[in-house]
């Protein structure tokens, strides 16, 4: 058993590294952002980030914005996938490249050409800043492909499929009861990402002119310093939370799982 | 298995892939293209004379700086980050470190820009909290060779704090799809944790481990605004040399070159993806029961 | 497989480029009548006296700015002072803007609500956009100097400062020369405002280290020069300065315009300013009505307040210098306090042409990044 605690304590060791090295820049912030002139401590800006209401209205129009895209790239994307998985591989590449080209050109680029479509796009549906939905699905394709990839690689989508469909399962049966608890990792890593690409953007919301919590958050540090970094630490706080909330929802399937109706998922995981 | 495009059955199987399209065409692919017009035109008429930028010795040398940034920093984020990944996977799927990991790991990966610049300058800047401990606790200077931190060295070191969660995040589903049956049999076999690793963990493991440093190699490549603030002399990568032609107020009127130096990072990008791939077909051999 | 693959991209890219070619604007919002009116008005009268402007801009109801940090200049005050006297609510975006993104955005949101309406922009771009700008002239037109002006009011120049540098007392001391910024003391403290190449501020603190050893608004290589040296010294951050990095220390020599460094003091209470004595370059903001402007009459309604002496010693207030001075210092409405706390400035300033500034920006092109890294 000597190699079990050997890995055990590698496990802890690697863990502890990494959160010194995360967690020191972002102390030397909360260091910043409660020092007073005089050398002591203060929860001035801190304080000051409560009475400001368009930041209340920002961090609701983000919040939506962030739910929105999650919902609309996982349902856009895990679908397509599947398709593509299933019945067209000749598609797979393409679908790859495509999923890699948001990152290969910067926003500031992006948005000369987006600048267009956009206009359309309010045109149609109104100038409120949930129209950055759009944009924000593009922007999320390279990180929630990428985590449904993974997801999609590590189980045997064809044999369960198959097996639901000579059980006569339909396709939203198979999709909801059988593909979607088995892949509850993976989209949730793409939830994730989504939530937190859209919670942190910043480049296309300003260059759009639209309010949404990053751009608040810039708008309210102009003012003074320690407020601005209050505000960034503050917004990684509250994402931090609305993310742990996330991975506390059950999946699919599982609230009867717990209830005992449902036998284990076919990919039964021994603890390692 | 049907064969693809056959009958109605695969043209309604490619009709399934309509809305992704749209949204692609329309937001995605729509902007690339105006871009590469805008880089392949002259006033508005067809002309390859933007394409001589490519010959200048300061957009090569950014080049060549922006890839050597973002493959190191995508090869320390990948190997670290598999790191972290694993020690998280091994632990209680459902547990509060996992959890508490894997948020955090979500709102670093997309921490960026200026703050990020700030928090980095306030711990290691000319008078930041870790320099001076260094100094006046352990008598080291770290800037004894010059200020390394506003320069390269300094922008792998910051662009580190998002690559790596980043990689956890996106490696992790493929590490829960390591079964213990594969590490039993290897046991039975005889074989030893590094033949393990060498030849069943590692080969399985290798096409999303590559998948993801490409994902890590692309964001770093188009990652400015860190960048921005941490190096504002010179415009070094090219994403910084991209702002410096789309929005300086002092050399007018070369927004051209912002699209002619765009389309050399899609280039970069696709180059490298392609490279990935031809690496991943000839390492995978065998792959454990999965249609591919 | 590889040549459906190449199939779908074909199809993808096709249909992008016939989409992107046929991309035409959608149709433009209507203007109604008195919006039209408003457009089209090059001063006051035309809309029948300033209670008439204020009408019709308090009936749009609201104002686009855009690039007005509320530190630059006193900006926060200024708009905070119009949204108190007029009923018009004040959408500043992008304060970290520069002048060429400004034009961008307004390129970018033409026809739509949340374009820009009036333009805050440095000289090189002022004089390369004049056909987006409204020509407008002012109530107090005929007291600004015609040196600092468009003929038929396209632009005015509203304030301006001249180039300086900032230093926390109590890290450094203080330096009375460019060329002080060599000594030891100041090692990994210096950061200059921007890139020359990129930024006007950073642009014209180079002009400063030129004016400061033996060079001239037509030669800059002296200026590039010190600041090569002074990299090689050690003393020089490429850092982009920022009111958190000031405040915490991490750049306690900065070179940027006096009424930016000035605010800091705010923040900062050892922070000081200096103008090196003849070494003294000043420039003046542009400002500008868009020609397409979404609310025309508030547009015009703020050029009134800008140029008003209230708006006028607002600024003052920031540590510029207002375009109307010497004409309000001699009617006695200049605030005489915030008018003797600018910094003194010895020497002549020199004011670049914008010839000068164009030859400045090629030498710096091809001796800058070289010379910094």
């Amino acid at each position: 058993m000597s190699g079990r605690s050997r890995l055990q304590v590698l496990r802890w060791v690697v863990l502890a590294l990494a959160a010194a090295f995360f967690l020191v820049p972002l102390l030397a912030m909360l260091d910043f952002s409660t020092r007073t002139p005089t050398g002591g401590r203060s929860g001035e800006d801190w304080a000051a980030l409560l009475d400001s209401p368009p930041l209340v209205r920002a961090i609701l129009a983000s919040v939506q914005l962030a739910a929105l895209t999650a919902v609309a790239v996982i349902a856009l994307l895990l679908p397509t996938m599947l398709l593509v998985t299933l019945r067209l591989p000749w598609a797979r590449r393409t679908v790859e490249l495509l999923c890699l080209l948001p990152l290969a050109v910067p926003a500031i680029v992006v948005v000369v050409g987006i600048a267009p479509v956009y206009a359309w796009v309010t045109y149609l549906l109104g100038g409120s800043s949930l129209t950055l939905v759009f944009a924000y699905v593009v922007l999320a394709l390279p990180f929630a492909h990428r985590a449904l990839d993974a997801g999609l690689r590590s189980i045997d989508v064809l044999t369960l499929v198959e097996a639901a469909r000579s059980l006569g399962a339909r396709w939203p049966t198979v999709l909801l009861r059988v593909l979607l608890p088995n892949l509850r990792g993976a989209v949730l890593s793409a939830a994730f990402l989504t939530v937190a690409l859209v919670l942190g953007e910043f480049t296309f919301a300003s260059l759009l002119s639209y309010d949404t919590l990053p751009v608040a958050i810039n708008a309210v540090g102009k003012r003074d310093a320690g407020v601005s970094v209050a505000a960034s630490l503050a917004s990684l706080l509250v994402a931090f939370v609305l993310l742990l909330a996330l991975s506390l929802l059950p999946g699919p399937g599982e609230r009867a799982r717990r209830r005992g109706r449902l036998r284990p998922s076919p990919t039964f995981r021994s603890p390692r | 298995m049907r064969r693809a495009g056959a009958g109605r059955a695969g043209l309604l199987a490619a009709a399934g892939l309509l809305p992704f399209a749209a949204v692609v065409v329309l937001f995605l692919l729509i902007p690339t293209v105006v871009v590469v017009v805008g880089a392949l035109s002259d006033d508005g008429r067809p002309s390859l004379s933007g394409l001589t930028a490519f010959g200048d010795p300061t957009v090569l040398r950014a080049f060549a700086r922006s890839t050597w940034l973002s493959a190191s920093t995508a090869a320390i984020g990948a190997v670290v980050g598999a790191l972290v990944a694993y020690a998280v996977a091994t632990g209680a799927p459902d547990g509060v470190l996992r959890r508490v990991v894997t948020s955090a790991c979500g709102v670093l990966a997309q921490f960026g820009g200026v703050t990020l610049a700030f928090a980095f300058i306030a711990t290691l800047g000319v008078s930041g909290v870790v320099t001076l401990w260094l100094r006046d606790a352990l008598g080291v200077d770290v800037f004894a060779n010059g200020v390394w931190l506003f320069d390269m060295p300094g922008l792998v070191l910051v662009y580190t704090f998002f690559q790596v969660p980043l990689m956890v995040i996106v490696f992790l589903p493929a590490l829960d799809g390591v079964r213990p049956q594969w590490r039993e049999a290897t046991v039975t076999l005889g074989g030893s944790t590094w033949q393990y690793w060498r030849h069943v963990g590692g080969p399985l493991l290798a096409p999303a481990f590559g998948g993801s440093a490409l994902l890590l190699f692309a964001n770093a490549m188009s990652a400015y605004a860190t960048a921005a603030a941490l190096v504002s002399q010179g415009a070094p990568i090219v994403p910084l040399q991209i702002r410096a032609a789309l929005t300086s107020e002092v050399l007018l009127g070369r927004a051209d070159l912002g699209q002619t130096l765009a389309l050399g990072m899609v280039v970069v990008v696709v180059a490298v993806m392609v490279a990935q791939a031809l690496l991943q077909r000839r390492t995978s051999r065998w792959v454990a029961g999965s249609a591919r | 497989m590889r040549r459906s693959t190449l199939r779908a991209a074909a199809a993808l890219g096709a249909g992008a480029v016939l989409l992107a070619t046929a991309a035409c604007a959608p149709p433009e919002r209507e203007q109604d009548a008195a919006s039209s009116d408003a457009a089209a008005a090059t001063s006051a009268e035309d809309l029948g006296g300033m209670d008439a402007l204020v009408e019709a801009a308090e009936a749009e109801g609201e104002l686009n700015v855009i690039a007005l940090p509320p530190d630059w200049a006193n900006y926060g005050a200024i708009i905070e002072a119009f949204e108190a006297e007029y009923d018009i609510t004040v959408n500043s975006d992008q304060p970290d803007a520069a002048s060429q993104d400004e034009i961008d955005t307004a390129k970018r949101l033409a026809g739509g609500d949340r374009a820009p309406d009036v333009f805050d922009l440095g000289q090189a771009v002022a004089l390369a956009n004049t056909d987006m700008f409204a020509p407008y002239q002012v109530a107090t037109w005929d007291t600004i100097p015609d040196a600092f002006k468009e003929p038929t009011g396209l632009w005015v120049n509203d304030y301006g400062g001249n180039m300086s540098i900032g230093y926390d007392s109590a890290k450094v001391p203080a330096p009375t020369a460019v060329a002080d910024l060599l000594e030891p003391e100041y090692r990994g403290a210096v950061a200059l405002n921007g890139d020359p190449t990129q930024a006007g501020a950073a642009f014209a603190g180079v002009v400063m280290a030129s004016l400061g050893s033996g060079g001239s608004a037509d030669d800059l290589a002296p200026g590039v020069e010190l600041f090569r040296q002074l990299k090689a010294a050690g003393n020089f951050l490429p850092v982009d300065p920022t009111p958190a990095t000031i405040a915490s220390g991490q750049t306690p020599v900065v070179i940027d315009w006096d009424y930016l460094n000035a605010a800091q003091t705010a923040q900062l209470p050892t922070w000081e300013v200096v103008v090196p004595a003849g070494a003294v370059t000043a420039s003046y903001y542009h400002q500008a009505i868009n020609a397409d402007a979404p609310h025309p009459a508030a547009a015009r309604l703020w050029q009134e307040f800008l140029f008003s002496d209230e708006g006028q010693n607002l600024w003052l207030a920031g540590g510029a210098r207002p375009v109307r001075a010497e004409a309000m210092v001699e009617a006695g409405t200049i605030d005489e306090e915030a008018w003797s706390a600018l910094p003194a400035v010895e020497g002549e300033p020199v004011l670049l042409t914008p010839e000068q500034s164009d030859a400045g920006a090629q030498q710096l092109a091809s001796t800058w990044a070289q010379a910094v890294s």
